[in-house]
């Protein structure tokens, strides 16, 4: 006993002492973080992190960075800084400008690299290092069905980027995933009416489809509309993606019969496919007495700069265009081009659009519990964000709002004047029932981790 | 039949593109024995060169307007290009013109980056296995895409051919039945620059006294380094020559596909497939598993035989034709169509 007190000096005090206080440091942490409700929750900090996934490499890099323009704007809006943009035109809107629920905004960043693993390791990052307490993000329906997934099962929510597969708020649908941007059942109905007027009902018409989920998908659509209209598909053929020189698959058609070429690719793939069918002259062609058309379904302005002069004349849909003229768009245009020079593309759009919607459901909700974001956004209707009035279907988790028919413009008079709008078709008409065959998924239960 | 031909034009069409590139490949490894994975980056290299020479001949004079305003409030730029408010109409013909002309540059530029890039790095891994030299070209091959990327974006950017050489030609028209075979007449042009290239790179090693030298040093390189020719010296210059042709490839290809950064890796892995069924080392054997391999990639879309192939069961065969041939010729003949015996053996 005496040997023990004896070797109880000044020093093994002050280190047991130190031990105890860092211990005791330590403790509040782990009682919050086992006693809270849900992941990564703020309610001890004074900000809160969202967590953008985006490609910031790879070969949708622009896109991406144009999504992370878009994100940064929207912090900084629901900070309180810049000019607003369009939190000035949202309605009905609980933010106030103050960050979300009094904590200001931070943001921590990933890089997707157009890959579905990539994309979930970075948000598993995010959210287990950063402290992320929503994902959004993705240019590819691949990336953000993989992410969604992982975002259920991590118990955050996912705010879809640019996904376009009927997939994401279909069979793949989950609790805790939205999506803002629209799908292809929505490109095929919206699409349908003006191709009937335009090139009539008496059309044979021969697909090129990406051979991934995203083109069949797309390729399913528009058969489905064109050829209730009258339309005959004389051909539909798969082409591996980023297959580059398409002329192999090109040359068939000109002896097919066929009068309509539909493209069902995207980016690169589109660019490519697009340029050559041009160049083979397949718009000059006179086929059954009728002039030889093309349709892109789904244009991207990014990608129609790659195409150049190729998109002139040529109908098919987008999900948003810089040069709508609501006061929703007008707001984010101006705030945008006036922080970085040039206006936003649709899939900046949506990304903004998505980080507003979170923190108002936050907001609304009182919580950022994600089953208290889901409750606030499920059935949840909004206007003054670019497309009309809109509806958050609570049975998908799908946005239903105005999709816009366009054609390439034929004297754009800049680089960014290349699509003009040729119709916006209301969500009425393309409103689908979320449990039709095509669609039939399971959202499951929400998932607060 | 004249969807038989059209496919026929457009597999000699592909197989011209695949050929070139294979061409420099293989005789870098003809005579370097260096598996170059980086051969893909210079066709793109050299594609970057229309590209920057496009961008320089468009450079453009910004004017603010005083009366328009963009939809984001500032004021609203006009833009002429430099060489049409300096040279006129002319100044357009020279931009209208920037694919052909870029060759100009690409040459010397391609030389350079060739030389370089043996000296400064290939070299100190000739004495080394196979496997350590793929690493190297392969990692060279990502810089190079990456620094491309950090300049141009990952978007493509579209070239145009000069406006004469845009459009279509109507073969049907020149035997009476208009619209039957119509070919893009820019693919028409390349056709034809391949044919030449490959043409003088082969008169060039067979008619050349230097060729001869480098003839010999692809069939003995030590015998003739013993008779006191400097073989090094010549392989250098043989590594920039197919530096030179893969650039100059890369020019002419891209009104026919818009660049970006990778592109060349896309090329890269047929063109090794068309080295391997061509025989590793051979310039002939690399032109005609070329031209073999773009014809039945044609054949292989054609509406009829993926219909017939359909019907007993095959499909998107067209999406694996060239791996599947390269696959046969390796079992049956294992050195490839005119492979040289105790290469890579």
């Amino acid at each position: 006993m005496g040997d023990f007190i004896s070797k109880v000096n000044r020093r093994t005090l002050l280190k047991g002492s130190a031990a105890l206080g860092a211990a005791a440091f330590a403790s509040p942490y782990f009682f919050t973080k086992s006693a809270s409700a849900y992941v990564n929750d703020p309610s001890n900090k004074s900000s809160v992190i969202l967590g953008f996934n985006v490609p910031q490499t790879g070969a949708y890099a622009d896109e991406g960075a144009d999504e992370l323009r878009a994100y940064q704007l929207a912090v900084e809006h629901l900070n309180g800084e810049g000019d607003g943009g369009m939190m000035n035109t949202f309605k009905p809107m609980a933010l106030k400008g103050n960050g979300v629920l009094g904590k200001k905004v931070e943001f921590t960043t990933g890089d997707t690299q157009t890959k579905s693993d990539a994309a979930r390791a970075s948000a598993k990052r995010m959210i287990e290092k950063d402290g992320a307490i929503m994902i959004t993000g993705g240019s590819s329906s691949g990336v953000a069905i993989a992410v969604q997934s992982l975002c259920q099962e991590a118990g955050v929510i996912f705010m879809a980027g640019l996904t376009h597969s009927n997939d994401t708020t279909g069979k793949d649908r989950r609790r805790n995933g939205f999506r803002h941007f629209f799908n292809t059942e929505m490109t095929g109905a919206g699409l349908a009416p003006v191709l009937k007027s335009n090139y009539g009902t008496e059309r044979k018409a021969y697909h090129l489809t990406a051979d991934y989920t995203w083109g069949w998908s797309q390729e399913g659509s528009i058969k489905k509309y064109t050829e209730a209209m009258g339309w005959e598909t004389v051909n539909a053929v798969r082409t591996p993606l980023g297959a580059g020189d398409f002329s192999q698959y090109i040359t068939p058609v000109l002896n097919s019969g066929a009068d309509v070429l539909v493209l069902n690719h995207y980016g690169k793939d589109m660019v490519n496919s697009l340029t050559q069918a041009v160049q083979f002259g397949l718009r000059d062609k006179m086929v059954n007495g009728k002039q030889f058309e093309v349709i892109v379904p789904l244009y991207s302005r990014l990608m129609a700069q790659g195409a150049g002069d190729a998109v002139k004349g040529i109908f098919g849909s987008t999900g948003w265009h810089w040069s709508l003229q609501d006061e929703g768009s007008k707001a984010f245009v101006k705030s945008f081009g006036a922080k970085y020079g040039f206006p936003p593309s649709q899939a900046a759009h949506t990304c903004y659009v998505q980080t507003l919607l979170y923190a108002d459901a936050a907001e609304r909700a009182g919580t950022f519990n994600p089953c208290g974001i889901v409750d606030a956004l499920e059935g949840f209707e909004f206007d003054g964000m670019g497309n009309g009035p809109t509806l958050y279907r609570a049975d998908d988790h799908q946005c239903f709002k105005t999709v816009l028919v366009v054609k390439g413009k034929e004297n754009p008079s800049s680089q960014f004047d290349l699509l003009e709008v040729v119709e916006e078709v209301p969500a009425e008409k393309v409103i689908y029932d979320p449990n039709g065959d095509e669609f039939k998924g399971d959202l499951g239960a929400c998932n607060a981790g | 039949m004249d969807a038989i031909l059209l496919q026929v034009l457009n597999g000699l069409d592909k197989g011209a593109a695949y050929a070139l590139i294979a061409l420099g490949l293989t005789l870098i490894f003809g005579t370097l024995g260096v598996v170059n994975f980086a051969h893909g980056a210079l066709f793109m290299l050299g594609a970057f060169c229309a590209v920057t020479i496009n961008k320089v001949l468009s450079l453009q004079k910004v004017v603010l307007s005083q009366t328009e305003t963009t939809a984001w409030g500032t004021p609203l730029e006009i833009r002429t290009p430099f060489a049409q408010e300096w040279f006129g109409d002319f100044g357009l013909t020279i931009i209208d013109y920037s694919v052909p002309l870029s060759i100009l540059l690409a040459i010397p530029f391609m030389l350079i980056v060739g030389v370089v890039m043996e000296r400064g790095l290939i070299r100190y891994f000739y004495k080394r296995p196979h496997a350590e030299q793929i690493l190297v070209t392969f990692g060279l091959a990502i810089v190079l895409q990456e620094i491309i990327k950090a300049f141009f974006g990952a978007n493509p950017i579209q070239q145009n051919a000069p406006e004469l050489l845009q459009g279509a030609i109507d073969f049907g028209a020149m035997f009476g039945d208009p619209g039957a075979l119509v070919y893009p007449l820019w693919r028409m042009v390349y056709l034809g620059f391949s044919v030449v290239v490959i043409l003088s790179v082969f008169a060039f090693l067979q008619f050349t006294t230097f060729g001869m030298v480098v003839r010999a040093g692809m069939a003995d390189r030590e015998t003739v380094g013993l008779l006191g020719i400097d073989i090094d010296r010549r392989f250098t210059i043989v590594f920039g020559i197919a530096a030179v042709v893969a650039g100059t490839a890369g020019v002419m290809y891209t009104p026919i596909l818009p660049p970006d950064y990778h592109m060349g890796m896309e090329f890269l892995v047929l063109s090794f497939v068309v080295v391997v069924v061509g025989g590793m080392g051979s310039l002939g054997g690399a032109v005609s598993a070329g031209f073999l391999l773009g014809i039945l990639q044609s054949f292989a879309s054609m509406t009829e035989i993926r219909d017939l192939l359909a019907k007993v069961g095959i499909v998107g065969l067209d999406q694996i034709i060239i791996y599947l041939i390269a696959i046969v010729i390796l079992l049956v003949r294992p050195r490839g169509l005119m492979g040289r015996k105790g290469v890579m053996e």
